[in-house]
């Protein structure tokens, strides 16, 4: 179809400083690209809003793992002391009224079935771990986790162009800009 | 400032240009290469001499404890001095007093993370690190303590060989769950953390094997904003769900005193005490490792006078909540008008077989962190050291006077006891502190003990409401074009 048999897979380009960084992300949303990132060393605040991403709701994962945790330890608890096989120690009954005692196991597994949805569902969010991606082919993507501010643009994106997104990024202050081949 | 401002991009407000400067998290402007190449250099280049001088009988010290447990198990738990009426000897002394060393970390992590408190980033690493070999050690204890180390498999929620199921009303097995998911989470929290800082070492990594395990171990991170947003929400909700459950673990530990009818033991200030002693023995275990670590490595910039002199406020208040609690044991003892209650508060601290052992703890505990009333003694780190070692060993007494000398007295004169370790308690307990030390330095060795990612989101240069964020992007700016 075209000379280049190689396709681009992204442009990188990096930015100076997070505040650089951070206008840029607000063009490229204005801009209406969908296919496109910011790495950066550590979490850079606001940018989400740069990004015109909303709240993440890795909270539901946490929420389900914990209410699980928690019939997981009443059902435990009750079915074994109070159906399966009431154990009376130091003449202790145990029936409904002996729940209390049961708290402090329902509160743990409680934490324990949350911390556990927590990290399955972060990395089901973030869609890792994965083994490689395109982009540590760049040396200047590897920047990112040393002290470069890197914003990439993916040419999956409908609105990538080979030239325009170059001059693109150019307009918006990029420093360096790679065309990364796939 | 404001002509400064208006020839950048970015509009500095007035007020916060020329506002109270708080004295910076990470000194002398470094920059963010400067900060990865100095944690990253620990790992990456050879240790110095004083590494292997301590590593080396670390692992002897853990090959003793090897040795030890070896003996028990073939020989019987006989071979300690535990016995009527003292049963819980050092066994449950070291216990606790490992599980409450393991408090700082995630306190630090947690506690700190959900208040704001910034200067958490360079110190939280290791702490959780020390969190985790602290309960690797502490863990060791009961595990040997129920005796046929074999049958430890009963403690799980499973029915035993009886088809008997667990007795969910006592507090020992609360206990297998608190500390048990106190570690799983403790672990979970450790390595989220770690996550994007593996991802740096694995970027720089030379040896294949190298990037392979710390690309392994990285999961592929990208620091992506779009991982970063959910990264950040999964780091909130863990230490959201950490801060309860650590006040929970030393409650539920201290419950299996509490719980009981023994006087002395019985009582309800117990939880709040116990968790205000880990946290005070905890951050004095973190200045003690932290404060060589600190000199060793060159950390002076990361890990500065504001770190040091911030923990040694939380020991002083924490101290000093700690002698709140035994007064106030005193007191109640003596409010209370119970008999069984007062003599055993008498033999505590006045007629009985291990007076030393409260004067010692109190001296430790109350006295000692008084010191950091002073400025000037929060900020000289030998005096931090020294009173933090006195800390530690003022914990270590605090749990030895609760365990044998409440016991040595039961309610019946003829079955009074005295209690001593054996030798191989003694071993036992030196040989803990080989495994802790042996994890920590490997520690060292191989992962970094600063958080580099959190690091650098505190540093003046990534600050754009600094007063100084205008020069110094117009400095670094300088320096790259003459390069």
């Amino acid at each position: 179809m075209s000379e280049n048999r190689t396709t681009p897979f992204a442009y990188i380009a990096e930015f100076g400083s997070a505040p650089e960084l951070y206008h840029a992300a607000e063009h490229v949303r204005d801009a209406g690209f969908k296919r496109w990132d910011v790495h950066t060393p550590y979490p850079v605040h606001g940018i989400d809003k740069a990004m015109g991403l909303g709240k993440s709701w890795l909270s539901t994962c946490s929420l389900i793992g914990g209410v699980t945790g928690f019939l997981t330890a009443l059902s435990l608890e009750f079915f074994t002391q109070v159906m399966l096989y009431p154990t009376v120690v130091q003449n202790k009954p145990t029936n409904l009224s002996t729940i209390p005692a049961f708290f402090p196991v329902m509160f743990e597994l409680t934490i324990l079935f949350t911390a556990f949805a927590t990290l399955i569902g972060l990395c089901a969010f973030i869609m890792l771990p994965r083994w490689n991606h395109p982009l540590f082919n760049s040396a200047l993507f590897n920047k990112f986790s040393d002290d470069g501010f890197i914003l990439v643009i993916e040419s999956r994106d409908p609105k990538f162009r080979k030239e325009r997104t170059r001059e693109f990024l150019e307009e918006i202050g990029a420093g360096e800009i790679e065309l990364l081949e796939a | 400032m404001a002509s400064d401002a208006s020839t950048t991009d970015q509009p500095i407000h007035p007020s916060e240009a020329e506002g109270v400067a708080r004295e910076p998290l990470v000194l002398n402007n470094r920059s963010m290469a400067w900060v990865t190449d100095r944690i990253c250099g620990i790992v990456e280049n050879r240790q110095p001499l004083i590494w292997w001088v301590l590593f080396i009988p670390s692992v002897l010290l853990a090959g003793l404890l090897g040795g030890t447990l070896v003996y028990l198990v073939s020989t019987g738990v006989g071979v300690w001095g535990n016995n009527q009426p003292v049963a819980w000897g050092w066994a449950i002394v070291n216990f606790v007093f490992w599980i409450g060393i393991g408090h700082a970390g995630t306190l630090i992590s947690a506690i700190l993370f959900l208040t704001r408190q910034k200067w958490r980033t360079s110190v939280n690493r290791a702490s959780e690190a020390m969190t985790l070999f602290a309960v690797v050690c502490a863990g060791i204890y009961p595990g040997f303590h129920v005796g046929r180390f074999w049958m430890v498999w009963f403690l799980a929620p499973i029915p035993n060989a009886n088809a008997i199921w667990q007795n969910f009303k006592s507090p020992l097995l609360w206990d297998v769950f608190a500390v048990s998911t106190y570690f799983t989470v403790s672990v979970l929290f450790w390595y989220v953390g770690l996550i994007p800082d593996l991802a740096t070492l694995r970027d720089r990594a030379k040896a294949k094997l190298a990037k392979v395990l710390y690309g392994l171990f990285a999961l592929g991170w990208r620091g992506g904003n779009r991982q970063w947003r959910h990264y950040e929400m999964a780091y909130l909700i863990l230490a959201g769900i950490s801060t309860p459950l650590v006040l929970s673990v030393h409650s539920v530990v201290s419950f299996d005193f509490a719980t009981s009818i023994v006087p002395g033991w019985h009582t309800t200030i117990f939880p709040p005490y116990f968790v205000a002693g880990a946290v005070f023995g905890g951050f004095a275990m973190v200045l003690t490792l932290m404060l060589p670590v600190r000199k060793l490595y060159g950390l002076e910039d990361m890990i500065t006078h504001k770190h040091v002199d911030n923990m040694a406020k939380i020991i002083l208040l924490t101290g000093t909540i700690v002698g709140y609690a035994y007064i106030m044991e005193l007191f109640i003892s003596y409010y209370s008008a119970s008999k069984y209650e007062g003599d055993a508060f008498h033999l505590r601290i006045l007629s009985g077989p291990y007076t030393w052992a409260y004067y010692c703890m109190f001296f430790c505990n109350v006295i000692s962190p008084q010191v950091f009333w002073f400025k000037k003694a929060r900020l000289n780190l030998w005096v931090v050291f020294i009173v933090a070692n006195i800390v530690n060993c003022g914990m270590w007494f605090e749990r030895f006077v609760i365990i044998p000398t409440t016991l040595a007295r039961d309610f019946l004169p003829g079955q009074w006891g005295y209690y001593s370790p054996s030798i191989t308690e003694k071993l036992m307990f030196l040989g803990t502190f080989g495994l802790f030390m042996m994890l920590f330095l490997l520690f060292i060795r191989f992962l970094p003990v600063i958080a580099i990612a959190e690091v650098k989101g505190v540093l003046p240069e990534n600050d754009p409401h600094h007063p100084d964020w205008v020069k110094l992007k117009e400095k670094r700016r300088a320096a790259a074009a003459a390069e």
